[in-house]
């Protein structure tokens, strides 16, 4: 079964045509990675998809359920979360704080002016849970606006998982960071994705981590799909390689 | 640290459980110490909605207003109760701000502001306009807050200055109780996360308009309860309890307390009063001196006069 149906999605931004007909179907555990030059659409790609703003035209089809024209947090609801380029969180609250919200949202307990010791005591238990796995717990009640940025990046990415999404889109989880940053995260996208099962949809600039965790790469350029399959397929395509690889390696 | 706020708390229950006994020592009375508490729930009511939700209300002098109108007409046309007039004031404030909110939570920031200023000017030129009615100019009057009937025993808050501060404090208590509790809670961590960052909550399945649109009733409610007590302290309402001005200085208040400390409003709108009181005994501009401290506070301690102390205490 299909996770993610894409259907000849464009958006237009008053005469610039930022995404122009482009399909993609992703199935369950799949990790997808979206390259492109910069202008290729791959961010706009991404807020139709999270449901940031809907395409001009064209359908969006998750879980088998048309969303092309929900609101974000219904988005949410249904199982998709995502990250953001440059990274969204509470600065000013601890990274415990930041990473129970969504653990409360998660639960259903968004509206609740009140919890129990029962509910309470889950969530901890959930909140400790996610902090092992993002290796942030020695930092738990640090604020993250005072962390590094690879830290800011993983706690990101742990409150999008506290969601407990089916569907994780990452945009560019490594910009700005330096070598052991880089390396920290993509092991951490690596260990969600092959321990969890998790389908993951990424927009990556630097190459190494994409051909080393990609299933499938589509590429866009100029708003349009340039091409699509394996790493291999994608590193051999000369269509590729002339309007992208060739530019920047 | 948890010492230093076991103190600050000791002190402040003690000075709001003994505020009527020693006010006229210190050149106050008990009217004042009701305005103190009154005007802090005020306070704090708005803050509830700009300092946890990062909302900013230019209006809620509106729900207050009719807090106060409320309780009024309740007793002159309806029934001689001061519960019912609670009640009715609380209700009406409380309608209201659900209506305005429902119709401006998509706006954001000054134009968020502008139109809640809008809206509230509405009422106030109902209330100045309304004369049958309400009054008009010179304010409703030839009624009273009666007696409190407890069973077999009367509190007789109509004649006894004390037994009214301490009714009002009750309510004081149980409304900031009520507001501390609900920022601890599930709900009130979607409102801090609102205020920290929208888009972040929005993309953690947070409907941020219905979040907003519960703290500002829940804010309304609050402020429209502050209001029935304004009306009751001095048997009296006029427009000017509805005029924007007034929900500019809630705004003062708060800032000048500490909008980011939940008890910072009260301390705002202990000094605003204090100093309104004894200031304009003096001069007729009061408000210069006030505004002179305000733009000092501001400048020199951006988080308010106890978000200051807090600070010192800490380093």
């Amino acid at each position: 079964m299909t996770l993610l149906r894409v259907q000849d999605v464009s958006r237009h931004f008053g005469s610039l045509v930022a995404v122009d007909h482009v399909s993609m179907i992703v199935e369950p555990g799949e990790l997808r990675a979206v390259i492109g030059p910069n202008g290729a659409g791959k961010t706009t790609f991404f807020n139709m998809i999270s449901g940031f703003f809907p395409p001009t035209q064209g359908t969006i089809v998750f879980d088998d359920r048309d969303i092309t024209t929900w609101p974000a947090h219904k988005r949410v609801a249904a199982g998709m979360a995502r990250t953001f380029q440059i990274t969204e969180i509470f600065p000013e609250l601890s990274v415990r704080e930041n990473l129970r919200i969504p653990v409360e949202v998660a639960a259903g307990l968004r509206l609740r002016p009140w919890l129990s010791r029962a509910d309470d005591r889950k969530i901890r238990a959930r909140l400790d849970e996610l902090l092992t796995m993002g290796g942030l717990g020695e930092k738990a009640d640090r604020l993250v606006g005072e962390l590094s940025h690879g830290d800011q990046r993983a706690t990101e990415i742990m409150m999008s998982l506290a969601l407990n999404p089916r569907l994780l889109l990452l945009d560019e989880p490594t910009a700005g960071m330096g070598d052991q940053e880089t390396y920290d995260v993509t092991r951490l996208i690596r260990k969600l994705h092959r321990d969890s099962r998790l389908t993951i949809v990424l927009i990556e600039h630097d190459m190494r981590v994409v051909f080393h965790l990609a299933d499938r790469i589509m590429v866009l350029a100029e708003g349009a799909m340039l091409a699509e399959g394996t790493p291999d397929e994608i590193a051999k395509d000369e269509r590729v390689q002339a309007a992208y690889l060739g530019k920047t390696e | 640290m948890a010492r230093d706020k076991l103190v600050w708390h000791g002190l402040l229950w003690l000075v709001l459980l003994t505020m009527p006994y020693w006010m006229n020592a210190v050149g106050g009375y008990t009217e004042l110490a009701v305005r103190v508490i009154v005007l802090g729930l005020a306070a704090m009511a708005l803050n509830f909605l700009l300092g946890f939700t990062g909302v900013l209300s230019f209006g809620h002098a509106a729900y207050f207003g009719l807090g106060a109108y409320g309780a009024a007409m309740a007793i002159k046309f309806a029934l001689p109760s001061t519960p019912f007039a609670i009640l009715v004031g609380v209700i009406a404030g409380t309608l209201a701000a659900a209506v305005i909110a429902a119709l401006i939570v998509k706006l954001r920031g000054v134009y968020f502001a502008m139109v809640t200023i809008a809206f509230g000017q509405v009422f106030y030129f109902i209330a100045f306009r309304w004369n049958s009615v309400t009054g008009g100019d010179d304010g409703l009057t030839g009624w009273r807050r009666q007696p409190l009937h407890l069973g077999s025993a009367t509190l007789d808050i109509a004649a006894n200055d004390k037994a009214f501060y301490y009714l009002v404090l009750a309510f004081f208590i149980l409304a900031v109780a009520a507001m501390g509790l609900l920022l601890r809670s599930p709900l009130g961590r979607t409102l801090i996360a609102i205020r920290e960052n929208e888009r972040r909550a929005r993309f953690l399945g947070i409907p941020v308009e219905q979040h907003i649109w519960i703290a500002f009733v829940i804010s309304g409610f609050f402020a429209a309860l502050a209001g029935t007590f304004y009306a009751l302290l001095s048997n009296f309402t006029d427009p000017r309890s509805l005029h924007w001005t007034l929900s500019g200085n809630f705004v003062i208040m708060a800032v000048l307390g500490g909008m980011r400390s939940f008890w910072g409003p009260l301390i705002g709108a202990a000094i605003f009063v204090v100093l309104q009181d004894y200031v304009s005994s003096h001069t007729e501009n009061w408000m210069s001196i006030i505004g002179l401290f305000f733009v000092l506070v501001v400048t020199f301690f951006p988080r308010g006069v106890l978000g200051f102390i807090k600070r010192r205490v800490a380093s």
